[in-house]
């Protein structure tokens, strides 16, 4: 079957982003990237939204006066005032601490998926690519199937058995991700295998992990980490869907997905509900996106030759 | 290419096959059962109720069982819905999908494509970043935020189109718009990823050199090859609309199929999530069988194999 | 695609031409043809009486089939003529004799006695696997038919003794009898459609398809999109017919609250199923006049597994329950004019005072608490409270959470299941506690007291009280009706003394109504007679 997903993401084929003049200076791709990278404004802007964002997840709760599950059922929505800078929700809770714990979860959901993902694709791709002929085939057939499965059915499958505990869904989610990063791994690895490097290293005799781990992955890492890039603002959106289904991150908690579905139902009546939420979600995903794609331009150098 | 096709059916019927067993051990393995009742069942009325779907035989029998029914087309009884069978469900909702689906596509393509093609040409000046931003707006919000805010707007407020509901042309914009956007964004990036890599082969250099204006470059030498990834991209796109509506089904009240894979899921009506498994992965190995062919139509320089 | 796209411009010219002119509403336009527009939640799973078990299913087929006694339009006790023209029992209420109209069905066979065996023989028959069928567990040897005891269904209480006389031997007295016979369950069903189509014992018998479906009701099936619409129009077979005011109903099958809110608003229906909690007060300020909140004979509570740690001990079950400031919950977080249960019978059952055993009491909470060894909550296991999935149950238990920690100092988790998982736990005992409701099919305190005896199948608690079993068995062979009321107070008040479970609210119905329904009463259970229903155009003022 024809690769879709990563030609989804990227764009292209990735294979031939890591040209061979790069190889041989592995770190100049990194610091020719950097500065390539730097030329993108809208990504460096993305780039400083999204850390300041985080930053107000992570430390906000520890500012506010507020606990993020503290009630106070008889200020229960309440709009913007200078003691709940965002309003109070439906129970009375103050909606800012709760937009940063939420906001730190869906981040952890984006981030632990995505490295889930990245740890079964990235072994998974590169020893099919590695060990080729038969082994490879079978196991990219097997990538085939997952991919004809429908998506919906099998997260919602997967939820229903693991959703009690927050670490299992994301490895629920993960385990469905994962196969666009096996692909491009898989034929970033496969092209790289033909090269003298990593014929020098057979014949020096080192072992295959070896190969694996020290000279075939880090030269794929580069559409590696763009697809990441991309696959975080995906896992959330796709975490927002449970959360709209009912099977999102377990109460009290809430994750800006479960914040918005709340805040949608009450839009017309208690619009800070949604309009807090819904704003840090869009920023974040618009940053990620667009550090994603300025990550692939960057580290493209076929497309960067202007 | 008619090996080329029979070929890739053949590995087709294999993948559906797989899927099939895949499928019918997660199910199996999922907690919770069809017949589940709020109201207490006695055990020999649950005893006959899972005898008569089957339920009581051995996973393995019920296994090869179901399997030699879909075999002959036969996806079985839905288990939650009384009368109903797993063909007949599909045959309703699945009509409805695919006109939804593909006006959303057509959609996503006339909102994304020139906006990756601009994008890509006008490449890191505001031309690339506003239209790619506006692309994105559909990725960046869900459809279940998207969706009522348009309903609130544009039916509530001014009044202009329904709701909600599946009766009339009217009905489909909408939804169709809410479905629409969220692909547009991926329809933009892959157009201007294809568009940049084009523009940035060595004979669109020699062509520029030579003089060639510019937009003969782009919209003759560079259009065709450059929107691949996004015609690559419309199987998994029009499956995806399909079977993931669910949210926009739920919002506008429409009876299409997405619906009914997540209430599949919720229900555990398994017989139904196995009919619409296989509809599914035959629907994503038919449509990249399709995207093979015309993309060996679009680029001659790519051969079956 | 050039279809498509030629559909496409189509939905783009609909856009300018409906964008133009705001035409009639549909509600004003249905209300001139006299049909009614409501939501009626999700898809009915099948419309056959004796196997569905849902209220979207019986909201519709209450239209379509009409039982021995039909429902009266504003008073609940009262039985109103159906199928029976006439029926007296004997003196201690345990044999029912039933005289049958002259009624046809929508094939034009007559309805006959034999009808109503032949239905009740098929729920009770174990192949059928009717979950419903313990409601006619009433009947004379019922049970033991149904659970294969006894093959031979003429030794059942139930005979034709000609072609108009029904005749129903039961267990012990039973006076509600007529009331429990308005439930769906006991509905007749056309004998020679359900042969044609699979015969008695098949469970995908076709008879219930839209294509066969044969009824004796006031309506009878027009239309049946799945997940968009089913319409229902006027019967002209029906007895009384003359009385059916409207010619048709459409049920529109819509699982989003604020999708059915927003068609609400946008006329496209008379009436919603539900409402959006937070919006409730909302509405009732901007729109009084479509806001109806009536009585509903529900009650939400809380399963408290008895087998587990530390609800073995019934002064932390006490405590648990006499901590919660219910009126609080009522008023703040469900918002649609619930009652607080201070017992676990819903008010409204005439005849019945409902308890008020279960008020709030922290003082007392926190020494039985202290008492249990727990003091302050120091030491409290870890438990957690179950739900289902759903916006409101979440919210609810969140607040529920809330206020043990503030009163009694311990921490509850929350988690959720999804429905069919949930009721799979509930039932073996996979909890600590569970968010539960039940909903009674019939006017009477006994649909609520009998649950929770020893190894009932919806007791779901592990609870298990000798005098409790004792009582309720009482109140089946009781002679009077006094006596009989005061077995079930006692039994609800050894309930809740024990305290399996935290009776939390009584519930209501909360609908967005048009003014223009016109005969719509409040009903305990929810069961409209549709035929004395009309509607109430507004006229020129609709345009």
């Amino acid at each position: 079957m024809t690769d879709h997903s990563e030609t989804a993401v990227l764009g292209k084929d990735s294979a031939p982003v890591i040209a061979e003049e790069e190889l041989v200076e592995g770190s100049s791709l990194w610091k020719d990237a950097w500065a390539r990278l730097r030329k993108n404004k809208v990504a460096v802007g993305s780039l400083v939204v999204f850390v300041l964002i985080c930053l107000f997840c992570v430390l906000g709760p520890f500012l506010s006066p507020y606990d993020s599950n503290a009630q106070d059922l008889f200020s229960g929505a309440e709009g913007p005032s200078a003691d709940h800078w965002f309003g109070t929700d439906t129970l009375g809770r103050d909606l800012m601490v709760r937009v940063m714990v939420g906001g730190r979860i869906s981040l952890m959901v984006g981030l632990v998926a995505t490295v889930v993902a990245l740890a079964i694709g990235v072994i998974y791709g590169a020893t099919a690519g590695y060990i080729g002929g038969k082994v490879d085939a079978s196991m990219m057939r097997f990538v085939d199937l997952l991919y004809a499965l429908p998506f919906t059915i099998f997260v919602i499958l997967l939820m229903v058995a693991f959703g009690r505990s927050m670490w299992l869904m994301f490895v629920a989610i993960g385990c469905v991700e994962w196969l666009s990063m096996a692909r491009i791994v898989r034929s970033g690895v496969l092209s790289l295998k033909k090269q003298e490097f990593v014929e020098a290293a057979v014949s020096l005799g080192y072992s295959h992990s070896r190969i694996i781990l020290r000279h075939l992955i880090p030269n794929v890492l580069g559409p590696v980490i763009v697809i990441a890039t991309l696959t975080v603002p995906a896992v959330m959106l796709l975490e927002a869907f449970l959360s709209f289904l009912g099977l999102g991150v377990q109460p009290p908690n809430a994750s800006w997905g479960v914040l918005i579905n709340e805040g949608q139902a009450n839009m017309e009546i208690y619009p800070w509900l949604l309009l807090f939420p819904a704003a840090f979600f869009a920023v974040t995903l618009f940053c990620l996106n667009f550090i994603g794609d300025g990550l692939r331009d960057a580290l493209d150098p076929k497309s960067a030759k202007d | 290419m008619l090996k080329f096709i029979a070929l890739r059916l053949l590995q087709g019927m294999l993948v559906l096959l797989g899927i099939y067993a895949v499928t019918f051990v997660l199910v199996a393995a999922t907690p919770g059962s069809p017949f589940s009742s709020e109201r207490a069942i006695a055990p020999e009325i649950l005893a006959q109720i899972e005898a008569f779907y089957g339920y009581d035989k051995p996973l393995g029998e019920r296994f090869i069982t179901s399997l030699g029914n879909v075999l002959q087309g036969e996806f079985g009884p839905s288990a939650v819905y009384a009368n109903r069978t797993v063909t007949q469900i599909i045959a309703e909702s699945f009509p409805v999908s695919i006109k939804l689906g593909s006006i959303s596509l057509l959609l996503a393509l006339v909102l994304g494509v020139p906006a990756g093609i601009l994008a890509a040409v006008k490449r890191n000046t505001w031309l690339d970043y506003l239209p790619m931003s506006v692309s994105m707006a559909g990725i960046c919000l869900p459809t279940f935020v998207m969706g009522p805010l348009l309903a609130l707007v544009f039916g509530l407020i001014l009044k202009m189109l329904p709701v909600a509901g599946w009766y009339g042309p009217e009905y489909v914009v909408l939804p169709a718009t809410t479905l629409g956007l969220y692909y547009a964004a991926y329809f933009a990036r892959l157009t201007r990823g294809g568009m940049l890599e084009m523009l940035n082969q060595d004979w669109v250099r020699t062509a520029r050199a030579k003089g060639v204006p510019e937009h003969t470059i782009i919209w003759k030498h560079c259009l065709k090859g450059g929107l691949i990834p996004a015609i690559t991209f419309l199987g998994p796109a029009l499956a995806g609309i399909i079977s993931g509506s669910f949210v926009v089904e739920t919002i506008f009240q429409i009876p299409g199929l997405g619906q009914w894979f997540v209430r599949a899921a919720l229900n555990r009506d398994d017989f139904l999530v196995l009919g619409l498994t296989v509809l599914f992965a035959a629907m994503i190995v038919i449509m990249n069988l399709l995207v093979d062919i015309v993309q060996v139509a679009l680029n001659p320089r790519l051969k079956y194999d | 695609m050039r279809a498509f796209a030629r559909l496409f411009l189509v939905a783009i010219l609909g856009l300018t031409v409906t964008s133009c002119g705001g035409g009639i509403p549909e509600t004003e336009k249905a209300a001139q043809e006299g049909i009614l527009l409501m939501g009626n939640g999700s898809e009915p799973k099948g419309l056959d009486p004796h196997l569905v078990t849902g209220v979207p299913e019986s909201t519709i087929i209450r239209s379509l089939l009409e039982g021995l006694i039909a429902s009266h339009p504003t008073n609940d006790l009262e039985p109103a003529p159906g199928m029976a023209e006439s029926w007296e029992s004997n003196e201690d209420f345990s044999v029912w004799t039933f005289h049958l109209r002259d009624a046809q069905w929508s094939n034009g066979d007559p309805v006959l006695a034999s009808d109503f065996v032949y239905s009740w023989q098929r729920i009770l028959s174990p192949e059928l696997g009717a979950e419903y069928a313990p409601m006619l567990y009433l009947i004379e040897n019922a049970e033991q038919f149904n659970r294969g005891e006894i093959e031979d269904f003429s030794q059942v209480g139930v005979k034709a003794l000609d072609d108009k006389t029904l005749q129903v031997t039961l267990q012990g007295s039973t006076p509600h009898f007529l009331n429990v016979i308005k439930h769906t369950s006991y509905f007749p069903v056309n004998p020679r459609a359900v042969e044609e189509n699979g015969g008695m014992l098949d469970r995908q018998s076709g008879w219930s398809t839209f294509e066969n479906y044969v009824g004796n009701g006031a309506f009878q099936l027009k239309e049946w999109v799945t997940n968009q619409v089913i319409e229902v129009e006027r019967s002209p077979t029906y007895w009384d017919a003359e009385t059916v005011r409207l010619n048709g109903i459409r049920f529109y099958p819509i699982d989003n609250a604020n999708t059915e809110e927003t068609m609400f608003r946008n006329d496209r229906l008379h009436m919603t199923n539900t409402v959006n909690p937070d919006k409730i007060p909302f509405f009732q300020e901007e729109m009084p006049e479509e806001m109806s909140i009536t009585p509903y004979l529900g009650v939400y509570f809380y399963r408290l597994n008895v087998t587990r740690e530390p609800f073995t001990d019934v002064r932390v079950r006490r405590a648990l329950a006499l901590a919660l400031d219910k009126q609080t919950i009522v008023e703040r977080v469900t918002k649609g004019g619930q009652a607080p249960a201070t017992g676990f019978v819903p008010a409204g059952i005439p005849g019945y005072e409902p308890s008020t055993a279960v008020q709030y009491d922290p003082d007392e909470a926190r020494r039985l608490l202290a008492e249990a060894g727990y003091a302050g909550g120091e030491g409290f296991p870890r438990t957690e409270i179950m739900i289902n999935t759903s916006e409101a149950h979440r919210k609810i238990a969140e607040a529920i959470q809330a206020l043990w920690r503030e009163e009694l100092g311990i921490d509850v988790g929350i988690y959720n299941q999804e429905w069919k998982v949930y009721l799979d736990s509930q039932s073996n005992l996979d909890y600590d506690i569970s968010r539960s409701a039940w909903i009674g099919d019939f006017v009477y305190p006994s649909t609520f007291t009998d649950m929770f005896t020893t190894g009932n199948g919806n007791n779901d608690t592990g609870w298990s009280n000798t005098r409790y079993d004792a009582l309720v068995a009482q109140s089946w062979v009781a002679e009077t009706e006094e006596e009989r009321m005061e077995l079930f107070h006692e039994a609800e008040d050894l309930l809740l003394e024990e305290m399996p479970i935290i009776p939390i609210y009584w519930y209501t119905r909360v609908k967005l109504m048009s003014p223009m329904v016109q005969e719509w009463h409040p009903k305990l259970l929810d069961a409209h007679p549709y035929k004395y229903v009309w509607l109430q155009p507004n006229g020129d003022a609709g345009e």
